[in-house]
């Protein structure tokens, strides 16, 4: 997979270079995989393990799906399904993503008035909330490490963190203004490299 | 009278689409006052209940809209409520995600996503610690989370294997008697 340095947001994978039965698989993972977030186990997948996505094209995919409304990994799997099979890709992903996630909410929900009170049940799930709680914060601070941000980058990041994780401000909120903030930037930086 | 329920179920969801910005968690007030407050499907202890299920389960959150359609209306309601659910701001990311690929190489589109990558990362961040928050409850969770966090900082494996570990860490530390 040769790299474009010049646009550091295009996918540098063709159109097609995934194929459907691909995508079907990994979202497939992904979904089944994804408890209590999918987004760490996303990025492991489409990152790590299949090498679909570089790390700063899925954080630009990632970026890209949070100011998007709906769920930031739905947006990623209709975007990334469709850079590699259209339409069909698209739909795939979408599918093979809410799938498992989809059964698996139902049958718990058929059982859940029966072991829901174990406190067997509340321990598990108590350690697995913790676990995944963990794995987001790890999985952010490893892109960050990864993604070699300017000083300027980590204020940012910083801002976005304490603005909406410390203070509790409202997430659309910081995004409109931060956003436009952190893009102005940029540009300003690419604009004196001219 | 089913048509017209389900009918109900599409248009409350679909006007709820747009609305979840970064996720259903955005939506939940809004989802909450149609699905209570207004139409009555279930009571807030039910939607408390059901909300839980979703975090439980495995995949995004916004199946907590396809456990209600299911609630209300079976596996009809359950289709219904998450294709009004997903498909609207889905057909959003796929148009936005086509006109940024034609003009991925203009150089604004660039410096705009490369941009927002810093904010992207500091919200994911926020999120982890809002759930950090909820789930730590004493030291064994706390010990739990840091060591996830570790675990993905350290190695290139699948995160799954720290949730199967904190989940049965969890479960000993019950068993043994341990004060969480």
């Amino acid at each position: 997979m040769q790299r474009d340095t010049d646009s550091a947001s295009t996918f540098s994978a063709a159109a097609g270079a995934v194929t459907l039965r691909q995508l079907f698989a990994g979202f497939l993972k992904i979904g089944l995989l994804g408890f209590g977030g999918v987004a760490p186990i996303a990025r492991h997948v489409i990152v790590e393990d299949r090498a679909w996505l570089s790390e700063e094209e899925y954080a630009s995919v990632m970026g890209v799906g949070q100011v998007l409304p709906g769920a930031n990994t739905i947006n990623a799997a209709v975007m990334i399904g469709d850079r590699f099979q259209g339409i069909a890709g698209a739909i795939v992903c979408l599918a093979s993503l809410m799938t498992m996630p989809l059964v698996i909410v139902t049958a718990l929900g058929a059982l859940y008035q029966h072991f829901a009170a174990l406190p067997q049940v509340q321990a598990a799930i108590s350690g697995s909330a913790a676990a995944a709680a963990g794995l987001v914060l790890g999985t952010a601070l490893k892109m960050a490490r990864r993604l070699h941000p300017t000083a300027t980058a980590i204020v940012f990041g910083l801002l976005a963190f304490v603005a909406v994780g410390i203070l509790r401000l409202s997430l659309i909120g910081s995004v409109a203004v931060l956003g436009p903030l952190s893009i102005g930037t940029a540009w300003l930086r690419h604009r004196r490299k001219k | 009278m089913k048509d017209n329920l389900l009918w109900r179920i599409a248009v409350t969801f679909a006007s709820l689409s747009f609305v979840a910005v970064g996720g259903v968690t955005a939506a939940l007030p809004g989802i909450h006052l149609q699905v209570v407050d207004v139409q009555h499907w279930m009571n807030d202890r039910t939607f408390a209940n059901l909300y839980a299920l979703a975090q439980a389960a495995p995949g995004p959150n916004v199946i907590v809209v396809g456990l209600i359609g299911w609630h209300i209306s079976g596996l009809a309601g359950l289709a219904v409520a998450m294709a009004a659910m997903v498909l609207p701001s889905s057909i959003l990311a796929l148009i936005v995600g086509r006109i940024m690929h034609r003009h991925a190489n203009t150089s604004w589109i660039v410096v705009a996503k490369t941009g927002l990558i810093p904010v992207t990362i500091g919200l994911i961040l926020a999120g982890g610690l809002v759930m950090a928050r909820a789930a730590d409850r004493g030291i064994l969770t706390v010990v739990i989370t840091l060591a996830a966090v570790v675990f993905v900082l350290r190695s290139e494996r699948n995160p799954a294997w720290a949730l199967a570990a904190g989940t049965i860490v969890s479960l000993s530390a019950w068993w043994l008697g341990l004060p969480r």
